[in-house]
């Protein structure tokens, strides 16, 4: 059991240094408390309060119910209040407005006649989620008050959002983020692990032991998979407290899923850590891998909307795996059963990334 | 060579090896018996570090070979690890863990055995005098601390052969004295060490030595052996101005080189002159200067001079 042994002697010594890291111990923690709050607030995709102008120029009593409909929408924010279409390109030109409502003065004819459109929406077109929420206003109805209500002359389709009800962002980005931050946090002390040794010169004096090369790099990992399992549990943790984000699922799937996809992400810090000479190289792969980690793993874009190349490229990415079953297990209450694909995917990965790194360390110094 | 002991430890043959186009070590032939003491002397980039390196298992040669413990190297160097003690260069304990936490890791990387583990620990503790510094941080022990402690690690798991690279290239001369004295305490009990460095007065304590230049041994056999064989004359000089007397002697063809000590000079000539001291008189007293000679035994610093210049001797007069 000397193999044993030594195994538990590289673990115990990347705790004892864990714990005396006091900034590495504080990113363990602080990292993922940061990117909650900052992720959990920011990334809002239901869009209110644009700031707009309206340039009312019927100014009948059918035009004004028409603005108060649209202030009631919370969508629009009329901060400016102007004569001509004219003044509405400028303001948006400059920058001050992202929308723009201009009602020409046959309005009321407009809205009877019924075969042109009644009034114009000026939007700042480059950001595209102003554009989409543009188009959802386009389908607003304008009716005098004396009109009876036509009857089912709503949309063909009726949207019945499943799992987040509500809509809210944050119910959506909780589940993605633990991946993020996994995949930051796991890959940045791995790959740095090996090649700080090498820069202290601590690699030389171990090489020249009888340790082996697989008891080094497991040694290495164990101890964050630990870790990483803590982090899981504070991002649930605060994501449920701050943002109400549901965990329908079961705790232990979703441990199961995540010790995999730690271990995956442990496994390709590792080998990164073969490859790089220098602790900054080590940071800068880092953020390399974590970009597409981000993007085109489904986070923050829906993965079937990608084109199908990068679509391929995405599945190469653990968090891409893991990210649908965080959803699944948390907003929608799947089992790791329903999932057992994605699961077998980081498992193949792990042992492919682990491998790599152990074939490519080597315990010689050319 | 007068080596016929089969007990050899080291046998290196015709180790080369090459980084790029810079032969960091060329063809070097080496035989270290067991129970002493093997010396490395040479300047920084002669190919000590590098020798020692190979001969781990930690570089892989561009040529030759060598049996260390009876092992192949090239081959299985993983078996000889457990085997072989080595003390970097550079300090490479975890600056950390405290002086007791890196003795246990090392103990268990080298599966010391558990029961004894505590034992032998404390054993090199008083050995290496640590005992003030067993819960200190590593990285704040002061450079003869840390040297005691990096030898600690690298003997603690009773290897039959110890490498050392400069081991007292950063403590003081008692550190350095006392670090000797147990270096020679691990000799008595069977090991055999090779130890690099760049100090004559260590060079002159190792039982055997090697001195090395640009990667090519120049010279190897017991200091007093090299002493004796040097082929050289040396010859002492008090001059009333050295300096001149310095600039005067390097005129003359036949001399090797002029070194000052101190008020004295240090002249070697080649074996092969005729008359060396009348030599060096007669050209003083041409001009004028007061000065006694006399004609002394070669120490460890003379051979050094004398086998690194008649190496690089033909390359000058090119």
């Amino acid at each position: 059991m000397n193999s044993l042994g030594r195994l538990f002697a590289v673990m115990g010594k990347e705790l004892r240094q864990l714990r005396r890291d006091r900034l590495t111990f504080a990113m363990i923690v602080g990292i993922p408390i940061m990117q909650i709050l900052l992720f959990g607030y920011a990334i809002n995709t239901d869009v209110r309060n644009l700031k707009s102008a309206i340039a009312d120029q019927a100014g009948t009593h059918l035009s004004r119910q028409f603005i108060s409909d649209l202030k009631q929408t919370q969508v629009l924010d009329f901060q400016y209040v102007v004569e001509t279409p004219m003044e509405i390109e400028e303001l948006l030109r400059t920058g001050r407005i992202s929308a723009g409502v201009y009602i020409p003065y046959d309005f009321d004819r407009r809205v009877i006649d019924g075969n042109r459109f009644a009034a114009h929406l000026l939007v700042d077109g480059a950001d595209p989620t102003i554009v989409g929420v543009a188009n959802q206003l386009r389908s607003m109805r304008v009716t005098f008050d004396t009109w009876e209500a036509p009857s089912e002359s709503a949309g063909t389709l009726e949207v019945r959002p499943f799992y987040n009800p509500d809509q809210r962002s944050a119910v959506y980005v909780v589940p993605g983020l633990i991946g993020i931050i996994l995949t930051f946090t796991m890959m940045l002390f791995t790959a740095v692990s090996i090649v700080r040794e090498r820069e202290l010169g601590n690699l030389e004096l171990l090489i020249n032991t009888p340790v082996r090369t697989i008891e080094l790099m497991v040694g290495k990992v164990v101890p964050y998979i630990v870790i990483g399992l803590v982090q899981l549990g504070l991002i649930v943790a605060v994501g449920q407290l701050l943002f109400n984000v549901p965990l329908r699922g079961s705790f232990v799937d979703l441990y199961l899923a995540a010790s995999v996809f730690i271990a995956a992400n442990l496994a390709l810090g590792l080998f990164v850590s073969t490859i790089v000479k220098t602790q900054f190289q080590a940071i800068q792969a880092t953020i390399f891998m974590i970009m597409p980690s981000i993007l085109i793993t489904g986070f923050i874009f829906p993965f079937d909307g990608m084109p199908k190349i990068i679509q391929y490229i995405g599945e190469i990415l653990p968090n891409t795996h893991f990210i649908r079953m965080t959803r699944g297990i948390m907003l929608r209450d799947a089992s790791l059963g329903d999932m057992a694909s994605e699961l077998l995917i980081l498992v193949v990965f792990t042992f492919v990334a682990m491998t790599a790194a152990i074939l490519r360390f080597s315990k010689r110094l050319d | 060579m007068n080596v016929v002991n089969t007990d050899l430890v080291i046998k290196a043959r015709g180790l080369s090896k090459n980084f790029g186009n810079l032969a960091a070590v060329s063809d070097l032939d080496l035989d270290v018996p067991r129970a002493m003491i093997y010396g490395f002397l040479g300047p920084n980039g002669s190919g000590k570090s590098t020798t020692i390196r190979m001969l781990c298992g930690l570089l892989t040669p561009s040529s030759g070979s060598a049996v260390v413990l009876g092992t192949e190297v090239p081959g299985d160097t993983e078996a000889l690890k457990p085997r072989i003690g080595y003390m970097t260069q550079k300090f490479s304990l975890y600056g950390d863990l405290t002086c007791i936490e890196n003795l246990r890791f090392i103990a268990d990387i080298y599966s010391y055995p558990r029961e004894k583990k505590a034992a032998r620990i404390n054993e090199l503790i008083h050995k290496y005098d640590l005992t003030a510094q067993v819960h200190q941080f590593t990285g704040t022990l002061s450079g003869g601390e840390k040297q005691r402690l990096a030898l600690a690690c690298a003997v603690l798991h009773k290897p039959e052969l110890l490498f050392l690279d400069e081991p007292t290239s950063a403590v003081d001369p008692k550190s350095r004295r006392d670090f000797w004295a147990s270096l020679f305490e691990l000799v008595e009990m069977g090991t055999t060490i090779l130890v690099s460095t760049h100090y004559m007065d260590e060079a002159e304590r190792c039982h055997r030595l090697a001195i090395l230049d640009h990667g090519t041994k120049v010279a190897d056999g017991t200091p007093t052996d090299l002493q004796a064989s040097t082929g050289m004359t040396v010859i002492e000089v008090l001059a009333d101005n050295p300096a001149r007397a310095q600039a005067l002697i390097k005129r003359l063809p036949d001399v090797t080189s002029v070194t000052q000590l101190g008020l004295k000079l240090r002249v070697l000539i080649p074996n092969t002159t005729p008359e060396p001291l009348s030599l060096v008189t007669t050209m003083l007293s041409e001009h004028d200067i007061h000065a006694s000679t006399e004609e002394v035994p070669a120490s460890l610093e003379d051979v050094f001079v004398a086998v690194t210049q008649k190496k690089r001797a033909p390359e000058t007069s090119e």
